[in-house]
C-alpha cells in the first residue's frame, strides 16, 4: 500500500504522532502566553514605569553632573533585574500550577510528548519576556530622550562653547547607539537563560517556592563564577584557598552559568563600543545554556512520576 | 532516578565543555575593556554587604551612582576623607566612567586642597597637606588613564593638574601631548602642550619651534597667550629682529579684508609686550581706517617698557 492510497485520515494520524510537532508546541506556547497575561504579569510594567519616573525625579533632585548617565545606569539595571525576576517567577509556577489545575494530565494524556510540553512552556515564557522587554525598552527610550534634551540644555548653559559643542556631539552620538540595543538584547537573552534554568529546576522540584529560591540562588552564584574560575585556573589547595573550598568553587564553575558574561550593560552604559562578535558569542553561549537546560529538564521530567 | 543521574551527567559534561569557551569569551571581553570591574575584598568592605551584592547582581552601575551621590553629600559636609573612600569605590565599580575619575581628581586636587589652604593656619603643614591632596588627585587621574587609555579628557586634566597645582611644566606638556594624540581631543590641548613646554627651563628652543609652528599654521592660532610666550622666548633666545613675529603681524595688517583680525592681533602683540614703532603705527593706522572710537583704542602704558615674565 502506498502513502497516496492511505488517504488524508492516515496522513493526519501520522502527523499527530510525529516525534516533535511545531503545531502542538505552538498551541502550548500560545496557551502559556495567554495564561500568563491573564495572571496580570504585566503589572510588572506598571511598577517598572513608576520606578523609571521616580528615578528620573530623584536623579534630578539629588544627582550632581551626569544625570543622563545616572538615569541610563539605573534604568538598564532595573530592566536587568525586572526581566530576571519576571523570568524566574513566571517560569517557576508553570508546572506546579498545571499540576494543581490537573491540566498537565489532560495535556499529557493526549498525543503530546513531554518534550513538546516543556518547549511550549518555555516558548510561552519567552514570548512574555520579549513583550516585557520591548515595553520596558520603549519606556526607557522615552525617559532617555527626555534626559538627553535636559543634558544638552545643561551643557549649553554651563560649558564653554568649544567644550559644549564637543560634549553635546558626544551626548548625541553616545546615547541611542546600536551597542545600547545590543545590550538590551543581551538582557533579554539572559532572561531566557534564567527561564530555562528555572524550568529545569522546576522539573524535579516539588514546590514553586523551592524552585524560586534555588533558581535565584543559582543565578546569584552565577555572578561569582569569574572568581570561582580564577581559582580553577590557579593551583589547587594553595595556602590562600583550602582544597575543599577550591573543589567547591570548581563545582560552581562547572554547574552554575556564568552570569557576568551576560552583564555587559554596565559597560555599554558608559559608552563602550562592543564588537558584534562579542554579542554573537554571548548569544551562542545563551543558546547553548538554553538547549542544555531544556534537555536536562526533559530528562528530569521524562522520568518523573506524575 | 535514572533521569536525574543522566541530567546531572549532561550538566557535568556541559560544564566542562563550556569552560574553555567562557574563559575565551571573558578574555575577549577584557581585551575590549569590557568588565574592567574586579570584585575584591576591599571593594566589598567599601560598598557594604548590600551594595556589593547588588553590584554583583547586575546593578553595579546603579550602585556606583548611588555611592557617587553619597560622595556629593560628603562634599557638602566637608568630609574629604569619606569622599576619597567613596570615590575609590565608585571608580572601582565603574572604571570606564571617565566622569568619576575626572571629578574625583578635581574634588581632591582642587576643592580639597583649597579647603586646606583656607583652613590650615600652619604654613608648613598647609603646604604638606595641600601637596597630599594634589597627589591624591594625580593618583585618581593616573589610575583612570590605566583603565581608559583612550581618554583625552583624563590626560588633559592631568596636564592641568601638573601645570596649575604641581608646577611641573615638563610633565604637563607631556600629558597635553598625550591628550592631543587621542581621538576626539579638542584643539586647545595641542596649544597647551606648547605653552607648558615654554615654561620648562632648558627646552626654550624646542618650545619656540613648536609655538612658531602654531603661529605659522593660521591666524586663528594668534592668541594672546601664544604671543606672550613667543615674545618671551624671542627675548630669551635672542631671535634676530627680522625673524620676530611682529613683522609677520604687521605684514598681515596690510592684507585687504583682514583689518578686524589684524587689529586684534596687533593689540594682542602690544598687550603682551611689543613696543616696536611699526606695530604701534600699524595699530593706529587701522584704528583710523576702521574708525574705532577713542575709548576702545589700544592704550600704551605710561612708561614704555617691556614687561618681564
Amino acid at each position: 500500500m502506498t502513502t497516496e492510497s492511505s488517504g488524508p485520515a492516515v496522513a493526519a494520524h501520522a502527523s499527530a504522532h510525529k516525534l516533535f510537532s511545531l503545531r502542538r508546541t505552538w498551541a502550548i506556547a500560545a496557551n502559556t502566553f495567554r495564561d500568563l497575561v491573564r495572571q496580570k504579569v504585566f503589572y510588572f510594567m506598571l511598577v517598572f514605569g513608576l520606578f523609571l519616573i521616580g528615578t528620573s525625579l530623584l536623579t534630578a533632585s539629588i544627582s550632581f553632573q551626569g544625570q543622563l548617565q545616572t538615569v541610563m545606569d539605573v534604568c538598564l539595571g532595573a530592566m536587568s533585574v525586572f526581566t530576571m525576576l519576571l523570568a524566574v517567577l513566571a517560569t517557576a509556577m508553570l508546572l506546579p500550577k498545571d499540576m494543581e489545575d490537573r491540566t498537565l494530565y489532560t495535556i499529557l494524556a493526549k498525543p503530546v510528548s513531554r518534550f513538546e510540553y516543556l518547549v511550549g512552556k518555555l516558548a510561552g515564557v519567552t514570548m512574555i519576556l520579549l513583550v516585557a522587554t520591548l515595553l520596558m525598552t520603549a519606556a526607557f527610550l522615552v525617559v532617555l530622550y527626555f534626559w538627553q534634551g535636559r543634558e544638552i540644555e545643561n551643557l549649553q548653559l554651563t560649558e564653554m562653547p568649544e567644550r559644549a559643542a564637543a560634549a553635546i556631539a558626544k551626548v548625541k552620538s553616545g546615547t541611542f547607539t546600536s551597542t545600547l540595543f545590543g545590550g538590551i538584547g543581551v538582557i533579554f537573552f539572559r532572561s531566557i537563560v534564567c527561564a530555562g534554568l528555572t524550568l529545569m529546576i522546576s522539573c524535579f522540584s516539588t514546590s514553586w517556592l523551592f524552585t524560586v529560591i534555588i533558581s535565584l540562588m543559582v543565578i546569584f552564584a552565577g555572578y561569582l563564577v569569574p572568581m570561582a574560575r580564577s581559582v580553577w585556573q590557579g593551583p589547587l589547595g594553595t595556602a590562600e584557598v583550602p582544597t575543599h573550598t577550591a573543589i567547591l568553587l570548581r563545582l560552581i564553575t562547572v554547574f552554575v552559568p556564568d552570569m557576568q558574561l551576560f552583564n555587559v550593560v554596565d559597560d555599554i552604559a558608559v559608552g563602550i563600543n562592543v564588537d558584534a562578535d562579542v554579542f554573537v558569542r554571548i548569544a551562542g553561549l545563551g543558546a547553548g545554556y538554553l538547549l542544555v537546560y531544556l534537555f536536562v529538564g526533559w530528562l528530569f521530567f521524562a522520568w518523573r512520576e506524575l | 532516578m535514572k533521569g536525574r543521574v543522566l541530567g546531572i551527567l549532561v550538566l557535568l559534561a556541559w560544564g566542562v565543555a563550556k569552560f574553555s569557551f567562557e574563559s575565551r569569551l571573558e578574555q575577549r571581553m577584557e581585551n575590549t575593556r569590557l568588565g574592567g570591574f574586579k570584585p575584591t575584598v576591599s571593594l566589598r568592605q567599601q560598598a557594604g554587604q548590600a551594595g556589593f551584592i547588588a553590584a554583583l547582581g547586575g546593578l553595579r552601575a546603579a550602585v556606583a551612582d548611588l555611592l557617587w551621590i553619597r560622595a556629593h553629600t560628603a562634599w557638602h559636609d566637608v568630609q574629604y576623607g569619606r569622599m576619597k573612600l567613596l570615590f575609590d569605590t565608585c571608580t572601582a565599580m565603574q572604571p570606564r566612567r571617565i566622569l568619576f575619575w575626572d571629578l574625583s581628581a578635581w574634588h581632591m586636587a582642587w576643592n580639597g586642597a583649597a579647603h586646606i589652604e583656607n583652613h590650615e593656619p600652619d604654613p608648613v603643614v598647609r603646604k604638606a597637606k595641600m601637596r597630599e591632596f594634589f597627589m591624591v588627585g594625580k593618583d585618581f587621574l593616573q589610575r583612570g588613564i590605566e583603565s581608559n587609555p583612550d581618554s583625552w579628557e583624563l590626560y588633559e586634566r592631568l596636564g592641568t593638574l601638573y601645570k596649575d597645582k604641581l608646577k611641573d611644566f615638563e610633565r604637563a606638556s607631556k600629558a597635553y601631548d598625550e591628550a592631543s594624540n587621542r581621538p576626539g581631543h579638542l584643539e586647545y590641548t595641542r596649544r597647551f602642550a606648547a605653552y607648558a613646554l615654554a615654561e620648562v627651563p632648558g627646552r626654550e628652543r624646542e618650545a619656540y619651534e613648536r609655538l612658531m609652528t602654531l603661529f605659522n599654521e593660521s591666524e586663528h592660532e594668534w592668541l594672546l597667550t601664544l604671543f606672550r610666550h613667543i615674545q618671551n622666548l624671542e627675548a630669551k633666545l635672542a631671535i634676530p629682529d627680522e625673524q620676530r613675529i611682529w613683522r609677520t603681524v604687521v605684514k598681515f595688517a596690510g592684507t585687504p579684508g583682514k583689518a578686524g583680525s589684524a587689529y586684534a592681533a596687533l593689540t594682542d602683540l602690544i598687550k603682551t609686550g611689543s613696543r616696536e614703532p611699526a606695530v604701534i603705527e600699524a595699530a593706529r593706522a587701522l584704528e583710523q581706517k576702521m574708525d574705532i572710537p577713542a575709548e576702545r583704542r589700544v592704550k600704551l602704558p605710561a612708561q614704555d617698557k617691556r614687561p618681564t615674565d
